[in-house]
This record gives structure tokens, C-alpha cells and sequence, in this order.
């Protein structure tokens, strides 16, 4: 099953498909529609392309990097604020948790032609979401230092700390290596990627009892450790717009990030000298494993319970019709890994295929996962500071998750 | 003021501040009692644009059945005051009990994040206020002596750093002393360290965040201050100068005396504010080295992607308790000179 499906998702990414495809109608009459999505180029493409279908129908959106904070309180108010959320792997989680979405089953039968079925998120056999991207971290490179120094292409993350430190060696640089560690989510997103990399699972099967505080889980902390001793000393504080910056000012040569940033880093913003030396290649292994330190993700869109069918209509019709829509893909092949039917994968896209390729996993859909991520991002701060051992801080997040877990009901 | 025009006078401040604060509050209040309901879980089959798997989910028939019943949710007394990520009472005994010296207990108390957030807080509040009434008062003081044609902008100047908004405050300064920035890139090169770094380091940030916190709060005492100077009595201190006062007697026993109150009222209102720091930690994006209870209730509110209810009102309800135990001396000494008063 998991075999086809990885294959049905590289022909979808690799070929394009040629075929008749009907656009979704557009004939909208009434209703309004309101999306809340997070904030970056392929979404405000998608967006717009849904836009263009609006009809007579009232179209508003929301574009912010604060959308999760937004989403669960906007969707709880009935009516609720927005008619559709833009959400990926983890964020539609709370959405599930508290009941907000509703099943999509009915207006995709009526409404979804052109979008595939591999595009649909389907839980307990019920569709919740569309998705039309797929994003990863993966690695991004110098090419031109690399060349100097007579550095192969890294494939590990063992590989990725010797290139570093023979470039710090060589005197080149002083911080070679770069990647979103600042404290809270993005950091908590780093040890999750390299967590999974190493094999690791986040809770003892079947319960949301946690069990990360094990030989994985110190191992993750320790290559966690070496690379930050390898970027730039305020670490703690970038996120992936800041090692964006670095990169762009050419401090770094090696660089964990999104693919969807690539489009804004082989842009013709910047020294042209480092956009033509920047190449992508696919996410790291480490300790030996053979799946990549890194997880999948999917952006799609879900429609808001709280919300009238009439709205819910319209805004599906809208959005259905940028979740199919050639022209869209064809446009910006450049802005995401677009998994809707005719996407023609270019050079921006190396890092998602070749994570698909090597099986990587998607982040953990589990309710709780939010949880352990939040105690993730706070608790092993310390360890990174060199202010406690490994063993005490994976203790720390464990104890710091079930408090929170036993408030919300889990435990 | 008779007391029936009082009361008039203060019904609709009153009846705003029931309405805003007091209800909100007590509200919180009854928040932090309850925990979420047990989740009812599920397994199912999710798939995927990357494959289907077998994983849990939340059982929404049975979970909206309980809710419905009871929508405050599962009452839980002091259970969230008290756990881990709070006051931590079973384990703070269990150090006790386990650990050797009293250094390591104090090392396991104050890895607890109730504990680091209220460290952090009670040492920004204990460096931060007696410098911004310190500083404030200086600055008045001089302001006060020169001459007045100067006086308009330079009074303006001086209280720019209450004007500019805190978070955009911190943020310019956040950019100063990025290793690259102009603050950070000469502390390197005086230090003659390339590895310097201010944010980094955890003493470093502290410092760097008081001293924003002084810089950005003097204004306020000091216009206050500057204020009260203007009511000092000049017979006194023209006779001080005749007695052969220096100008610090004169300070200390003529100025200072004269605008003690305001003194206590400014400190108030300091204390309280800095017992509340929250935007510089946004500012500096230091939430790596230096949490505030304020920013543990943010924290619970929006950094998890499930919503802390129970948590963040739990830690409110402490924050209120913090300032009022902070605030008790200074208020009841302000009661008794008022009762003596009388």
C-alpha cells in the first residue's frame, strides 16, 4: 500500500501528466469566502488563483506568519471568522482535536473535479483536507567553496560537520553551517528532523506516554550540539528568515532550511555571485540510517465548521478550483512542489523529490504531537548552552510534556 | 473631596474597572481550576499525500458528549497550580529528598520553568527599579538646573525612549548588538574575542535586557520627578543656601523629603510594570536564556499549538498574587503615614 502510494507521489512529481483535466467550475453565485492562510509566496499564488474564480462571491484573505496563533480561537466563534484555513501536517491537528473542520466527502464529489486523489487527506476514511504542496528541510550548499576546498557534496550529517569544520579550518569562514535554531518552535522543529533521522519514536506505541529520553534521543542532541558549535554564536535567536540573511551575505556555506525559501534565495535579489553558486541537494542522513533526517510536509486547505454551508460552497469552489488548476503550476513551477496534476518539477524543487525518494517520513499527525513539540522547543535550550547534560534535559522535556498533557486530558 | 462627590466622581472609572478587569480576572480565577476533560482517542487510518498510516485521533462523538455536559471541564482544584510546570511541590520535595548539597537542590529548583521565569523576573524588577528611580531623579535634578531656554528639547529628547514603542525599542537595540551589528561587531573587537556574542550567552542577555529595561522606564520617573520638582518651596532652600547647605544637604534634607510621596508612587508603579516584563524577551528574541512569567502565560497561550487554558490562568493568578506580595510593604507603609495623617 505505502509502496504504490510512494510511487503514485513520484510520477505525480516527477512526470508531467498529460490529459484532459476540467477546470473546477467557476460559475460562483453568492456566499462569502474567507481564508486564513500562513504567509509565503506559493500560498499567495494559490490564493490568488482562487481569487480569480471568486464570482459574485464576497473573497477576503488573511496572510499572516502569526496564523497559528490565530486559527483555533477564529474558528471556535460560531459563525466563525474565516470559511477556510490553509493548513499542513501539524496545524491541522488542533483543528481536529476541537472539531473545527468539516468533511470535505461531499463537495469534492460534486465540486472536485481535476483534483487527485492523492491530493486528498483522508482520515478515519473521511476527506478533512486538500492538499496542493509538499515541503521539506533539506540541505542547500556552496558550490564554489565547496569546489575550493575539494569538499564532496554532504549526504550525512556527519558529512556535513567535517565539510564544516575544514571550512572553518581553511579559514574561509567562521560559521560555515546554518540552520533555524532559535529557541521555541523552529528549534523543537530541528530535533524532531534529526530525532526521526536517527530512528527515534515520540511516544510508547499506542499511548501518549513519551519515550524520547533514550540513546536516540541523545544522540540527536549531541549532533545537534556540534552544529550549532559550527553557525553563527547568536543561533538561539535565527530563524529561517535570518539564516536567509546570512546565507545571502555569504557567512555560510552549508545551510538546513524549507524548500519553499528557495524560490526567494535563487532569486535576482542579492549578489548574483552567491545566488549562482547556490545549489540545493537533498536532506542529510545521520548515524548511519538510511531515511533522511527530516520530515514531510503538505500544505492544503480545510473549510471551517462553524461556518454555513452556503459559505462553505462557495469558498470550496474557489479553492478547488487553484487545487487543480495547470495553468497555476505551470506559472510558478518555481514557488513550491506543487503536488496538483501537471507539475513540472524544475531545479527548486530537487530538495522535496529527493526526499520523497528517500522515504522520508511526514511529520507526526498525533494529537499530542503540538504538546511535545512546545516542550521540545523550550527545554533542551539549556543543553545547547552547554548548562546541562543531555540525559537531564530529554528528562526535562519529558517531565515538562506530561504536566501539560495531563491539563489537556491525555495522560 | 466630600465622599459622596467621590463617588460620583469615580462610578464610571469604577464601574469600567469591574467591568474590564475585576470580571476578567475572577474569570481567570476560575479557569485555573479546571483541566481538559480526558481525551477520548481513536485509532484510525490517515492518509496522506506521502501514505496512509494507522494513528490516533481525537474521538469527537464521545468528546463533544462530555463536553456539553460540563463545558468548563474537568474540575482539577490546585492540580494545575501545582504540577511540574508551576509551583512543582512533589518534585521540589523529591530534590529535597534526593539530592546532597543544597547548591545542586537550588541547581533542580531553579531548572523548574515556573522557577527560572520567577528568578528572571524578581532579578529584572530588583535591578531595573532602583535605577529608573535612581537615574530618573538625576536626570530631573539636572534638568531642573539648566537654564530654561534649553530646557523644551532637551525635556523632550529625555523622554523619547518612553515614546518609542518597547517593541520597536528592543528591536533596534537587538540589532545593535547582533554580532554583526555596530554595538556587538566594537564589543568583539575591544574584547578581542570573534566569538562574543551577546545573545548568546545567558549573564549577557540579562544585562543586556535590564539595561533596556532601565533605559526604556527612566522617562517615566523622570517626568514625574521633574514635575514634583516644580512644587519644591524656594524659601527653604534660599535659607538652606544662607545656613551654608551644600547642595546635596540641600537634596537630601529639603528636595527629597518634600517629594517623597511621589517617590513611593513612582516606585509602585515601576514595580509593577517590571514585574510584568514581557516585550524586550520578544524583543531580543531571548526566550533561550531569559523567561518572565508574563512570557511563560504567552507561552501557554499562543507558542503550543494546543491552547493552555488551565496553565496560562494558573500562572496569571501567581503573577497577581507576585505583585501584590511585592507591593505590601510599600502600600502598607503608605496606610499607616496615612492613618497618622489623619
Amino acid at each position: 500500500m505505502r509502496e504504490t502510494n510512494m510511487k503514485k507521489i513520484l510520477i505525480s512529481l516527477l512526470f508531467l501528466l498529460f490529459g484532459t483535466s476540467t477546470y473546477a467550475d467557476c460559475n460562483i453565485k453568492s456566499g462569502s469566502i474567507n481564508i486564513l492562510a500562513n504567509d509565503f509566496p506559493a500560498l499567495r499564488t494559490f490564493v490568488e488563483t482562487a481569487k480569480g474564480c471568486k464570482g459574485s462571491a464576497d473573497f477576503k484573505v488573511t496572510h499572516s506568519s502569526e496564523h497559528n496563533k490565530i486559527a483555533v480561537p477564529a474558528l471556535t466563534a460560531n459563525p466563525s471568522e474565516f470559511s477556510a484555513r490553509i493548513a499542513a501536517n501539524s496545524s491541522i491537528v488542533p483543528l481536529m482535536n476541537q472539531d473545527l473542520i468539516r468533511p470535505l466527502d461531499d463537495l469534492v464529489n460534486k465540486y472536485g473535479k481535476g483534483i487527485q486523489d492523492s491530493q486528498l487527506i483522508t482520515i478515519d476514511g473521511k476527506i478533512m483536507a486538500v492538499a496542493f504542496m509538499a515541503n521539506t528541510q533539506h540541505l542547500y550548499y556552496r558550490e564554489d567553496v565547496l569546489k575550493e576546498l575539494g569538499i564532496a557534496i554532504p549526504k550525512t550529517y556527519e558529512e556535513v560537520v567535517a565539510a564544516s569544520e575544514k571550512i572553518r579550518a581553511s579559514g574561509k569562514m567562521q560559521y560555515p553551517y546554518a540552520a533555524a535554531y532559535k529557541a521555541g518552535w523552529n528549534l523543537a522543529e530541528e530535533f524532531v528532523n534529526m530525532y526521526i533521522g536517527h530512528g527515534g519514536e515520540f511516544f510508547k506505541s499506542g499511548s501518549a506516554q513519551p519515550s524520547i529520553n533514550n540513546a536516540k534521543g541523545v544522540a540527536t542532541l549531541n549532533m545537534l550540539k556540534k552544529l550549532a558549535g559550527l553557525s553563527n554564536p547568536d543561533y538561539l535567536t535565527h530563524d529561517s528568515e535570518a539564516i536567509k540573511v546570512e546565507w545571502e551575505s555569504g557567512n555560510v556555506a552549508l545551510m538546513t532550511l524549507w524548500a519553499s525559501r528557495s524560490g526567494t534565495l535563487l532569486d535576482d535579489d542579492g549578489d548574483a555571485k552567491i545566488t549562482a553558486a547556490t545549489k540545493l541537494t537533498g536532506p542529510a542522513t545521520v548515524a548511519g540510517g538510511n531515511i533522511p533526517a527530516a520530515t514531510l510536509w503538505w500544505d492544503g486547505f480545510t473549510l471551517a465548521k462553524n461556518r454555513s454551508d452556503a459559505d462553505a460552497e462557495a469558498t470550496f469552489r474557489a479553492l478547488a478550483h487553484a487545487a487543480a488548476n495547470k495553468k497555476m503550476v505551470a506559472d510558478a513551477a518555481d514557488q513550491a512542489v506543487w503536488l496538483i496534476e501537471g507539475f513540472k518539477p524544475g531545479p527548486k524543487s530537487i530538495g522535496v523529490i529527493e526526499a520523497v525518494k528517500m522515504k522520508a517520513k511526514p511529520y507526526p499527525m498525533l494529537p499530542q504531537m503540538g504538546l511535545m513539540h512546545g516542550a521540545l522547543g523550550s527545554e533542551i535550550v539549556e543543553f545547547l548552552q552547554g548548562k546541562e547534560s543531555a540525559e537531564q534535559a530529554l528528562k526535562d522535556v519529558e517531565a515538562a510534556y506530561m504536566s501539560k498533557a495531563k491539563e489537556q486530558g491525555f495522560l | 473631596m466630600p465622599n459622596k462627590t467621590f463617588f460620583w466622581f469615580f462610578l464610571p472609572t469604577g464601574l469600567a474597572m469591574i467591568l474590564f478587569i475585576g470580571l476578567p480576572i475572577i474569570s481567570t480565577g476560575i479557569q485555573s481550576f479546571y483541566a481538559q476533560h480526558d481525551q477520548v482517542v481513536k485509532e484510525v487510518k490517515k492518509c496522506d499525500p506521502f501514505g496512509c498510516t494507522v494513528s490516533i485521533v481525537v474521538d469527537q462523538e464521545k468528546t463533544s458528549k462530555i463536553r456539553d455536559e460540563k463545558p468548563l471541564g474537568k474540575f482539577n482544584g490546585f492540580g494545575t497550580y501545582i504540577d511540574r510546570n508551576h509551583l512543582a511541590v512533589e518534585e521540589i520535595g523529591k530534590f529535597w529528598n534526593e539530592t546532597n548539597s543544597f547548591g545542586e537542590f537550588v541547581d533542580q529548583v531553579t531548572n523548574l520553568p515556573f522557577y527560572k521565569a520567577l528568578i528572571f523576573t524578581l532579578t529584572y524588577c530588583l535591578f531595573v527599579t532602583p535605577n529608573v528611580l535612581l537615574l530618573g531623579f538625576i536626570i530631573a535634578l539636572s534638568l531642573n538646573a539648566v537654564t530654561r531656554r534649553i530646557r523644551g528639547p532637551l525635556i523632550f529628547g529625555t523622554i523619547l525612549p518612553m515614546i518609542v514603542t518597547p517593541l520597536v525599542g528592543s528591536l533596534v537595540l537587538f540589532w545593535m548588538i547582533d554580532a554583526e551589528g555596530i554595538i556587538g561587531a566594537n564589543l568583539q573587537m575591544l574584547m578581542d574575542d570573534p566569538y562574543l556574542s551577546l545573545k548568546s550567552s545567558k549573564t549577557l542577555t540579562w544585562i543586556t535586557i535590564i539595561i533596556y529595561g532601565i533605559w526604556h522606564h527612566s522617562p517615566f520617573a523622570f517626568v514625574v520627578f521633574y514635575a514634583a520638582l516644580q512644587t519644591v518651596p524656594q524659601e527653604p532652600v534660599e535659607a538652606a543656601i544662607i545656613d551654608g547647605a551644600s547642595r546635596w544637604q540641600r537634596v537630601r534634607h529639603i528636595v527629597l523629603p518634600h517629594i517623597y510621596p511621589v517617590v513611593t508612587f513612582v516606585a509602585l508603579i515601576s514595580l509593577m510594570d517590571n514585574f510584568r516584563v514581557f516585550e524586550p524577551i520578544i524583543g531580543f528574541s531571548a526566550e533561550g536564556s531569559a523567561q518572565s512569567l508574563s512570557w511563560l502565560i504567552y507561552d501557554n497561550l499562543v507558542n503550543e499549538e494546543v491552547i493552555l487554558f488551565g496553565s496560562a490562568a494558573a500562572t496569571s493568578m501567581m503573577t497577581i498574587v507576585g505583585i501584590a506580595i511585592l507591593l505590601a510593604p510599600v502600600l502598607i507603609r503608605t496606610w499607616k503615614e496615612f492613618r497618622t495623617a489623619r
